[in-house]
């Protein structure tokens, strides 16, 4: 398995170009290869280690401490079922408890088709619209049982298209023209911001 | 969702359009840039600091004062906005990214114009692709439009804006294990002092950390004057807040209000609100600012929403997410879940909330499960109180940052509430057992 | 931090426990307290790295105004008025509160851990801990130990995550192969899959563990703490000389560790220094002397050796027919007791410490000095004209590597091709092997060139002559033999254009083997007597105080062999020299060998060339015999006799006094410490050296200090003076002015006694012109690694296999030339002799080179070598 596609590296050239640094690209980069393949595999983060000059054993470090970055394999749709407190409060066991016993597998576990894994997560950021759950990170507010075992078919007959693969997060990506980049300030530079020596009364 | 008048941050909410170029710029959008650039860096920080705008993230520290934390004659300084959003009960900042991004990318501008940040950083919660899209498709039309990059507006003012993103670590919200991450580290924690952001933040350059509402904040406030933000509010808490409030009331919502004008109660359960308690039932305690804060109860619903009054009271404001729990919650389960959110969370640098954290879980989890004994509550303070000495608010630590004594929270206030649950629980146990068996079941969620 | 110098005790007062403190400015609370008497418990601070302040073991109660508040005492600096209480109630529930988080995973496996007895945790434990475990809940449970390299073993359950391995694997060694992964209570220390930890400073991450986490595979299960006995020595694997302790039990070496000495080791060691404890024991070491009878060597009585020995001595044709090679492995009295033999007793200055693959005496003894500390002070430029360091001189690449990552300092490498220091130098260059000496004379130029040199193009010389110039201070070389493969004479003359252009430069030669800098200043080298003195310039001294002084110069080793291999050498003595693997030119050393009349060998173990010899004595090696050795630096300690030798072994030393007294000169010497005396008080540089200077200088004595020899004797008298007199005055209360005068003697030039002779001096001989290239051929580079197979490596079981072969390394411009396939099979030919072997395509060497390391198994490189010439030439033909 998969070092990255040429296409890819290209992407992580960008990425590493827009900071001071090229590790503060790891991140990204590692999402990058997550996206590519599903899962972190070795070759992935020894290549990305590469790019941005650091051993595998940095990588791996940054890679483990994020979980949202998976060694393994999961299935292609993860869905993320919150239970921390303002969901738990709101039914987020209980559709949790559901989900098992829909997909017949417990949190981290992946069905037999490869298709969903599910997690129990802690607060993603939509309490008041709790129970919860993100599914490939996109959200679904107020969920019943029903509207969960809907969702579901619908995923497995495909008619979701607006869900990516696992491993994809945004779709937009930021690229910034040649000529209006202002240019990475790495820490090196000591010089004054221009803008603050001139302007007394403003630059415009 | 219901929204109070006036409405500072959230007022394009509403709008389809809100987070277009041009649904901005049909709102008012970039004058403050233009304004500010007529002006000088000078003038835009000392409107931020005549506004008293207090940080939306958590500690509520003034954000003009920070920007004058910066050490003189240190180039060069960046800006990086926190917009990590994951503390239990908290939604805002999500909110703010995904339907108004012009708004904060204006706002980082405007910062960056003030403090003289060389380069930005907008670090954006992993979990949040739609956010990370809103965000990046506005940088870049942002960028084409002039407002971003090289000679902003035709001027000498550039800044490039960094969109960024995280990979799923609470701990990461913590500004110095924000830094970390940024520069693709572990998101652990630094140790401060010696080095605050500040003075020495992001690749040990001056760094001015501002969470996503604070900077949103900006535009407003130079379009309007600092004075004019200032004159909203309480005499300690300047301007308007988004509370969050969730749980079990009958329309959880996010809301903009004034601070200090309302109270908790209002907020609870005014119509316009979250109009009341599910069922109508009593309340049995709330938590005011996130999960990190101490739970008030009852008597706490008059205060008003004004940071210093509540830190007073013996919590916080924190995030602005109100949890409500009605009588039928269970003390020892609410408490179980938010410990072990911390234990998950902890990024294992310190040994006593790495260690501390999980034991505690796990005695708490045995008293759940049925396994308690009688001198586990005891042992519950005394480990609470290894981790954060005193047990007392605003807490002390033994550990670098304040996840750890977080997870102190609800126990103390659990536990000084709602003992007697805690003592049924292990009766109840002492009753129908035996002996402590050897392998204690995991809970279902445990996997 | 370690600095060069002292920081000031410019004091900043604070109180601890109600006692005032003078702490250094900028001192850590934790050191400043330790220093005032108060030891603050900690488990990840660590005096040599950065302090990150995560176990929170070291919290203690700090008021600096606001009232008292928990503080790590390893984070934070004393600032003025500071209060501080290590003591106090909150103190002590905070750190019994950090105690019993460690312990509560901890496993109860401390009976069968090998740091059982010196561990940290455990004796918290003890000293303070609860007693009785409150956690019923399972401990954290990971598989028992995992090899996390060749030499060591990781038990993550016993891990407390102080990162103290970690931090020392990137900050120090510059190998981050080790990290925390996984996060929270599931953090644990590993390598990324199939990535070892190799690094060659690995063994110091089982020393600082402070648990038993990290474990040496040589010592697991070996012995408990409490059994071990322990003496300070100094590692003798290479000549940077770290201070370590040796540990034995049961009269055997169990292990050595590091001791922090503040100018050379820090406490580090490398591997091979670290894990070299294992050949002391090593199967096969000599333990009796042999005679050779017809085809075998033959166990005999020391007396018939001995006999043997000196009768041939005698029977030489004149003191030329005599040849002496090695002196490395010897301690200075051992050095000092054979140079008085050869040159005192037998006249012969056919004596040499090196093997070819050195530099010149007066080179080494000669060039204006610089210790480690001057090289690697902060903001410095230092030049690089030295073979790999990390290779070869670890420690001192750690050294290096910390002054140019932390201190600013500017590294410039010139080497034959690209090294383990390369990525760390400002710039890095080289040459065609046999013109580093005319690049560098062009990169200390007054001008820029406008010409390429040695195949360098000349806006990199230029860029490098800019960087050069703008250094400053005075400049610092480390200097040393880069490739064997090429004659000296190239980077000598290099040393000679910088000190003619630049002549405030300070120089560190670089000798690979253990004390052999201790060798050439006993006089081991032709040309030079002990104490670092010209032949000729010290005859006088030396007339009066020894039988005799060899008449004129004598051989190098190279000189000797080609004697030897002549037939008009009678006797050679080999001083734990093995020529037929380390001369660089083998067919020589063969020649040699079979040509001398008698081969005495002196050793600890049999080699290639001792299994020639006609007799063999059993030499004590390291840790069994007590003296003194000289590092790179001309930095004199102590080594320490730690077990004893196996059978009937004995000191060199002991060896050479022998030999003299049948040949009817009594040295007197009965221990080490006569030699001593006697080294002391008539070597010039080493006049005023004593055992009592040394006890009383851990971090041993550089001779001469930074000042003109003259005045450095006189200091040295008028300290001893001073003691004596101080003495004198205590016991008899009289003041002794006078006798300071009287005993001083001092005359107008400082000099004791009017008659030293002048330090040796720097000279240097134009070089051989080297011949043009021709486009088919190569020009040879010879290089070492760390682990090979000399003979202690190799008996040291744990290293013996890490030595990694050797494949021809060219540079893929070059492949692309020849049109070989990377790791095909080529034959390599010289006028000497031709090899085959595979190849591997190396951008590290330059065009027109290519690249071998010797020592390695099935590829003897010195078959290829004349040493006769400038440089090999090669050519390769596939194979
Ligand atoms: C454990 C922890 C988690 C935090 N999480 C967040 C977060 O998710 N978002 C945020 O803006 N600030 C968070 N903070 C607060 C930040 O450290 C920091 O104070 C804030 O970003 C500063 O911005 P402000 O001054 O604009 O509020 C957290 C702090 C701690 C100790
Ligand atoms: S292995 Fe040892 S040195 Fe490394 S973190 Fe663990 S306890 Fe510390
Ligand atoms: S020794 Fe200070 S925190 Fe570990």
């Amino acid at each position: 398995m998969a070092r990255l596609t040429a296409e890819n590296v290209e992407l992580a050239t960008e990425i590493i170009g827009h900071f001071p640094r090229p590790k503060s690209a790891l991140i990204p980069l590692l999402h990058l290869a997550q996206e590519q393949d599903g899962h972190l595999t070795d070759d992935a983060m020894v290549h990305i280690a590469d790019l941005v000059d650091v051993t595998p054993a940095e990588v791996l470090g940054t890679a483990s401490f994020y979980e949202m970055f998976k060694m393994e394999p999961v299935g292609r749709y993860m869905v993320n079922i919150c239970t921390n407190i303002s969901c738990q409060l709101r039914g987020g066991e209980e559709l949790l408890e559901h989900a098992e016993n829909t997909l017949g597998i417990r949190p981290g576990q992946t069905t037999a088709d490869g298709l969903f894994t599910i997690e129990d997560v802690e607060c993603i950021a939509a309490c008041t619209e709790a129970p919860c759950l993100q599914v490939n990170y996109r959200y679904f507010h107020k969920i019943t049982n029903n509207e969960f075992d809907e969702l579901i078919s619908e995923l497995r007959s495909g008619a979701r298209s607006d869900i990516p693969a696992h491993g994809t997060l945004a779709q937009v990506r930021q690229h910034i023209p040649a000529d209006r980049q202002a240019g990475s300030v790495v820490p090196e530079n000591t010089e004054v911001p221009v803008w603050l020596s001139v302007s007394e009364d403003g630059n415009a | 969702m219901t929204i109070d008048v006036p409405r500072i941050i959230t007022s394009r909410f509403d709008r389809d359009d809100s987070f277009t170029l041009s649904g901005y710029e049909a709102t008012g959008g970039y004058q403050a840039l233009r304004k500010a650039l007529a002006s000088s860096p000078q003038a835009v920080a000392d409107e931020v600091k005549t506004a008293s705008l207090l940080g939306r993230g958590g500690a509520g520290f003034p954000a003009g004062v920070k920007w004058g934390l910066a050490p003189e004659n240190v180039w060069p300084r960046y800006l990086v906005v926190n917009g990590d959003e994951s503390e239990p009960g908290t939604y805002k900042d999500r909110m703010l990214m995904e339907l108004d991004p012009h708004q904060l990318i204006e706002g980082v501008l405007l910062a960056c114009y003030g403090i003289g940040c060389g380069q930005a950083f907008l670090y954006v919660r992993g979990e949040m692709p739609l956010a990370q899209e809103r965000i990046a498709q506005a940088l870049n039309d942002a960028y084409a439009a002039g407002y971003v990059g090289k000679n902003i507006l035709g001027t000498n003012f550039s800044v490039d804006v960094i969109l960024s993103w995280g990979a799923g670590a609470y701990i990461v919200g913590e500004e110095t294990a924000l830094i970390e991450s940024l520069e693709g580290n572990r998101g652990m924690p630094r140790l401060k002092p010696p080095f605050f952001p500040a003075a020495k933040g992001l690749y040990m350059q001056p760094t001015i950390v501002n969470n996503v509402e604070t900077l949103s904040n900006l535009p407003w406030i130079i379009n309007n004057g600092g004075e004019a933000f200032a004159a909203l509010g309480a005499e300690t808490s300047r301007g308007t807040r988004m509370f969050a409030v969730s749980g079990h009331v009958k329309n959880p919502g996010v809301f903009e209000v004034e601070y200090g004008v309302s109270t908790f109660r209002d907020l609870i359960f005014k119509p316009e609100y979250a109009g009341g308690i599910l069922g109508d039932r009593e309340l049995k305690a709330f938590i005011p600012g996130g999960a990190s804060a101490p739970w008030f109860f009852e008597e706490h619903l008059n205060l008003p929403l004004e940071k210093v009054t509540v830190d007073r009271a013996g919590s916080m404001l924190g995030s602005g997410a109100i949890v409500v729990m009605d009588e039928t919650t269970d003390a020892v389960k609410s408490c179980l879940r938010i410990v072990r959110f911390f234990a998950r969370e902890s990024c294992g640098k310190c040994t006593p909330c790495r260690e501390g954290t999980t034991w505690l879980e796990q005695i708490l989890q045995r008293i759940y499960d049925g396994y308690g004994r009688p001198t586990d509550l005891d042992l519950l303070m005394d480990v609470s109180d290894n981790i954060s000495p005193g047990i007392s608010w605003p807490p002390k630590q033994t550990t670098i940052c304040p996840l750890g004594p977080s997870a102190v929270s609800p126990i103390a206030s659990a536990m000084k509430r709602f003992r007697p649950e805690f003592e049924a629980r292990i009766a109840f146990a002492e009753q129908n057992r035996s002996s402590v068996p050897v392998d204690f079941p995991k809970a279902a969620s445990h996997a | 931090m370690p600095e060069s110098e002292a920081p000031p005790i410019d004091g900043v007062s604070v109180e601890i426990n109600g006692h005032e403190v003078i702490a250094r400015k900028g001192e850590l609370l934790i050191d400043a307290a330790e220093r005032a008497g108060t030891y603050i418990p900690r488990f990840c601070y660590h005096e040599r790295m950065k302090p990150v302040g995560m176990c929170r073991m070291c919290l203690v109660e700090v008021d600096t105004g606001r009232g008292p508040a928990l503080q790590p005492s390893c984070m934070i600096e004393c600032t003025p008025g500071m209060k501080v209480d290590t003591e106090s109630e909150i103190t002590k529930k905070a750190q019994d509160g950090v105690l019993e988080f460690l312990l509560v995973n901890h496993p109860l496996d401390c009976p069968v851990c090998d740091k059982g007895g010196e561990c940290p945790l455990q004796d918290q434990t003890m000293a303070f801990g609860p007693g009785e475990s409150r956690f019923v809940e399972e401990k954290r449970h990971k598989e028992k130990p995992i090899p996390i390299s060749d030499l060591v073993l990781l038990d993550r359950e016993r891990c407390i995550l102080c990162d103290r391995c970690t931090r020392f694997a990137k900050e120090v060694a510059g190998d981050p192969l080790i990290h925390f992964i996984n996060r929270g209570n599931d953090t644990e220390i590993n390598t990324f899959p199939d990535e070892p930890f190799s690094s060659y400073f690995s063994g110091n991450t089982v020393q600082i563990c402070p648990v038993g986490a990290l474990t040496a595979s040589s010592y697991r299960f070996k012995a408990r703490p409490w059994d071990l006995d322990t003496t300070e020595s100094t590692c003798q694997m290479c000549s940077v000389g770290c201070r370590i302790s040796i540990d034995s039990s049961r009269d055997e070496v169990q292990r050595f560790a590091g001791v922090d000495i503040d100018p050379v080791n820090w406490g580090w060691l490398c591997d091979k220094g670290r894990f070299s404890s294992e050949a002391v024991n090593a199967d096969g070491r000599l333990s009796e002397p042999l005679l050779r009878e017809g085809d075998s060597l033959i166990p005999a009585r020391w007396s018939d050796a001995i006999r043997r020995v000196s009768d041939a001595l005698a029977k030489a044709s004149s003191p030329q027919a005599i040849g002496i090679i090695g002196g490395a492995r010897l301690t200075n009295e051992d050095n000092y007791a054979w140079a008085k033999l050869a040159k005192g007793v037998l006249g012969t200055d056919n004596v040499d410490a090196q093997l070819g693959d050195g530099l010149p005496a007066e080179v080494v003894l000669g060039l204006p000095a610089a210790t480690i500390d001057e090289v690697c002070a902060p903001g410095g430029t230092v030049l690089l004209l030295a073979p790999d360091v990390k290779e070869e001189l670890p420690v001192l690449f750690l050294r290096l590597r910390h002054a140019a990552v932390s201190d600013r300092v500017t590294l410039i490498e010139i080497s034959p091709r690209t090294t383990g220091i390369t990525s760390l130098a400002k710039a890095s260059v080289q040459p065609r092997p046999g013109e580093v000496g005319e690049l560098v004379r062009a990169l200390v130029a007054r001008s820029n060139t406008d010409r390429d040199i040695a195949g360098i193009a000349a806006e990199e010389i230029n860029a490098i002559r800019a960087l050069l110039s703008a250094a400053n201070g005075p400049l610092k070389v480390v200097l040393g033999r880069a490739s064997v493969a090429e004659s000296a004479d190239a980077v000598v003359d290099a040393a000679a254009a910088v000190i003619e252009a630049r002549p405030d430069t300070r120089f560190l030669p670089v000798l690979r083997r253990a004390n052999v800098r201790g060798a050439l200043d006993m006089g081991m080298a032709p040309g030079v007597l002990p104490g670092r003195v010209a032949l000729e310039d010290a005859r006088e001294w030396y007339e009066s105080r020894w039988a005799k002084v060899p008449a004129s110069r004598g051989l190098d080793t190279e000189g000797i062999l080609r004697a030897a291999a002549d037939g008009r050498i009678d006797v050679l003595v080999l001083l734990g020299a093995d020529p037929l693997s380390d001369f660089p030119d083998q067919d020589l050393a063969a020649r040699a060998l079979t040509g001398a009349r008698t081969v005495v060998s002196i050793d600890t173990i049999l080699n290639a060339s001792s299994r020639r010899a006609d007799v063999v004595l059993a030499a004590a090696g390291f840790a069994e015999k007590a003296g003194t050795t000289t590092n790179v630096e001309g930095r004199v300690n102590t080594v320490s006799q730690r077990v004893t030798p196996p059978g009937t072994a004995r000191a060199d030393w002991m060896l050479a006094t022998e030999i003299a007294s049948r040949l009817g000169v009594e040295f007197g010497f009965s221990s080490p410490q006569d030699i001593l005396d006697e080294i002391g008080s008539i070597t010039p540089a080493y006049l005023g050296l004593s055992i009592e200077a040394l006890a009383a200088s851990p971090d041993g004595i550089v001779l001469p200090l930074d000042l003109p020899v003259d005045e450095l004797v006189d200091e040295i008298i008028e300290e001893i003076i001073k003691d004596v007199a101080a003495e004198i005055e205590t016991e008899t209360g009289e003041p002794v002015d006078e006798f300071i005068d009287v005993l001083a003697m001092t005359d107008d030039d400082g000099f004791v006694a009017g008659s030293t002779p002048r330090l040796v001096s720097f000279v240097a001989d134009a070089p051989l012109p080297v011949p043009p290239l021709d486009s088919y051929a190569f020009r040879l580079i010879a290089t070492r690694k760390l682990y090979d197979q000399g003979t202690i490596v190799q008996s040291a079981t744990s290293l013996a296999p890490l030595a990694p072969g050797t494949s021809l390394l060219v540079n893929p411009w070059d492949l692309d030339r020849l049109g070989v396939a990377e790791s095909g099979r080529v034959t390599v030919r010289s006028s000497r002799s031709s090899l085959t072997l595979s190849v591997t395509s190396d951008p590290g060497v330059p065009r027109g080179a290519a690249a071998l390391v010797v020592s390695q198994a099935d590829v003897r490189v010195g078959e290829l070598i004349d040493v006769g010439d400038p440089v090999t030439e090669i050519r390769i033909e596939t194979a």
